[in-house]
């Protein structure tokens, strides 16, 4: 059964003039792998903070995690993790250091933080860095490990800001192993990235154009309605109409 | 003479005790009016490798030269006649579009007049701006930027370290199309990429891990070497098609690629028929198989498991 656990409907923010986020609308399901596309300056970092609890909405409304975004962003905070290359770990704080301050922000009890954090290091082979200091681990391990804790306290919902960057090609796909397998036990995705083959492994994708959301669907069918052998020909088509571009 | 040299050029970083080494007896040649990529994740040292060549870094071993000059003895020599655009955005911020402009081009004892025709056609798309500061330009806008300071004192070689990372598709596919209009004009371009993708617009790459290249050619000629058959798959379950073929008894190896997995046999000659069984076998829905062409990334994550 269908279970929508973000709903957007309308959602606007202005600043000033200048409308970052114009009027958009979409469901995304429980367990779904929901791809955030646009070009840099389409508005996604704008929605996805209003999404976050982190800006207030101009106009329209949304729900995440049957959490209102205008009164409830600190339960809206408490029921998602939150993954982005730019900022995810304390590279000055060990493997374990991290684990255990991101668990402890999110209210987890001591035991539970100490049980867990065994486990996860013996998922991702880490044990033997439990007290490395997080720079001196290779990108690809940060970035695992900066998204396992992301999911460390069963958020219903985990956004993914460019999470893979820079990585190798084979680092790449045992990072989206662990996505789908996330989604898997029902936890929902909701990923920006800048790789179109990604959004293939996306169960349906958005594309984001100037503000408003242009397309939205399974890659599958995106292709065929914009008749376009990928994705990267689909986004190619709608973004090269974009009359804004920013960061 | 080639643009570029580099001879078993070694660097390591760190203390004796704790040694990182960045270039591992990296060897290769860049002829002139080139267009040679450098693919390779984070890491896997192209900065160091550019730093080196741009006369930035010293070498731990090795020998390399930029137009026919060494980059330890001539190192003057070359600065005049190279442009370098580093990874991270290092035009002045607080100077405008104009001023950035200016100031390199002075520095090179030139002006922005006497080098025009050569960043024009980028150079126009940023002038309705001139006079606002490069710190409030868009992502796409300072990437332009940055390639006309590169540009103005017309360099003999173009060094671009990571050009497009972070930047989105169609910004990425416009860069490309000025890189190739540059190099009609016979530049050599020396252009780092961790975008697998974009090895195919180059006119040779070097696969580059760890510090080690692991092949370095046209990327059609990469592609060829790549001979065993790889099959593109597809059902219902993507995620359980994966796990299932991976422990397939004939999987040599399978991974997600955009829609498909991709699957490459231990033995070629059993063909699709097995794998379409086991897969009916365990009840995978709307299956698809069929021959698919590899591409760059599919050489690189072979190379890399070599």
């Amino acid at each position: 059964m269908r279970e929508a656990v973000i709903t957007a409907n309308k959602l606007t923010k202005k600043f000033g003039d200048f409308i970052a986020t114009n009027e958009v609308s979409f469901e995304v399901d429980k367990g779904e792998i929901f791809g955030f596309l646009g070009a840099n300056g389409a508005g996604k970092t704008t929605a996805m903070r209003m999404l976050c609890g982190l800006s207030m909405p101009s106009s329209g409304s949304a729900t995440v995690a049957g959490f209102d975004v205008y009164k409830q962003t600190e339960k809206i905070k408490q029921n998602i993790g939150y993954m982005s290359q730019k900022f995810s770990l304390y590279e000055d704080l060990t493997v374990s250091e991290n684990i255990r301050f991101y668990a402890g922000i999110y209210g987890m009890a001591r035991q539970a933080i100490k049980e867990k954090t065994a486990q996860l290091l013996n998922q991702l082979n880490l044990t033997p860095e439990a007290n490395t200091l997080v720079k001196a681990l290779p990108l690809g391990w940060k970035q695992k490990l900066a998204f396992s804790v992301a999911i460390f306290h069963e958020p219903k919902i985990v956004f993914l800001d460019e999470p893979t960057g820079g990585v190798d090609p084979i680092t790449r796909r045992e990072f989206w192993n662990l996505i789908y397998r996330a989604a898997e036990r029902g936890i929902t995705i909701f990923v920006t990235t800048h790789y179109m083959d990604e959004a293939e492994y996306c169960n349906r994708v958005s594309i984001m154009v100037d503000g408003k959301i242009e397309a939205l669907d399974t890659p599958r069918n995106l292709k065929k309605t914009f008749n376009a052998t990928s994705m990267d020909e689909v986004f190619l088509q709608l973004a090269r109409g974009a009359k804004r571009s920013d960061d | 003479m080639q643009a570029v040299t580099v001879e078993h050029i070694v660097k390591k970083y760190g203390s004796k005790k704790e040694t990182v080494t960045a270039l591992d007896d990296v060897s290769l040649d860049v002829a002139q009016g080139e267009l040679f990529g450098v693919i390779g994740p984070d890491g896997a040292g192209k900065t160091s490798l550019f730093r080196i060549l741009t006369t930035l870094l010293l070498a731990d071993g090795g020998h390399a030269t930029v137009d026919g000059f060494d980059v330890v003895k001539q190192y003057k020599q070359i600065r005049n006649r190279i442009g370098y655009m580093p990874g991270k955005f290092s035009l002045y911020q607080d100077l405008s579009v104009e001023e950035n402009l200016r100031f390199f081009a002075t520095i090179f004892n030139t002006s922005i007049e006497a080098n025009y025709d050569l960043i024009k056609d980028i150079y126009i798309q940023l002038e309705p701006f001139k006079t606002r500061r490069a710190g409030k330009l868009s992502g796409g806008m300072k990437q332009k930027l940055a390639l006309c300071c590169a540009l103005i004192h017309r360099p003999v070689v173009l060094f671009l370290d990571e050009p497009t990372t972070g930047v989105d598709a169609v910004s990425r596919k416009e860069f490309w199309e000025m890189l190739k209009s540059l190099k009609k004009q016979g530049i050599s371009i020396l252009v780092s990429t961790p975008y697998m993708d974009e090895a195919e617009l180059c006119d040779r790459v070097a696969l580059i891990q760890s510090g080690k290249i692991m092949s370095i050619d046209s990327p059609q000629s990469i592609i060829k070497k790549f001979t065993k058959k790889m099959w593109s798959v597809r059902s219902a379950e993507m995620f359980r098609l994966l796990n299932d073929l991976q422990q397939y008894s004939n999987t040599e190896k399978c991974y997600a690629f955009g829609e498909f997995h991709h699957l490459v046999l231990k033995n070629d000659a059993e063909g699709m028929d097995p794998v379409m069984h086991y897969l009916e076998h365990l009840s995978h829905l709307e299956i698809e198989m069929q021959l698919a062409k590899p591409n760059i990334e599919d050489c690189f994550i072979e190379l890399m498991s070599q």
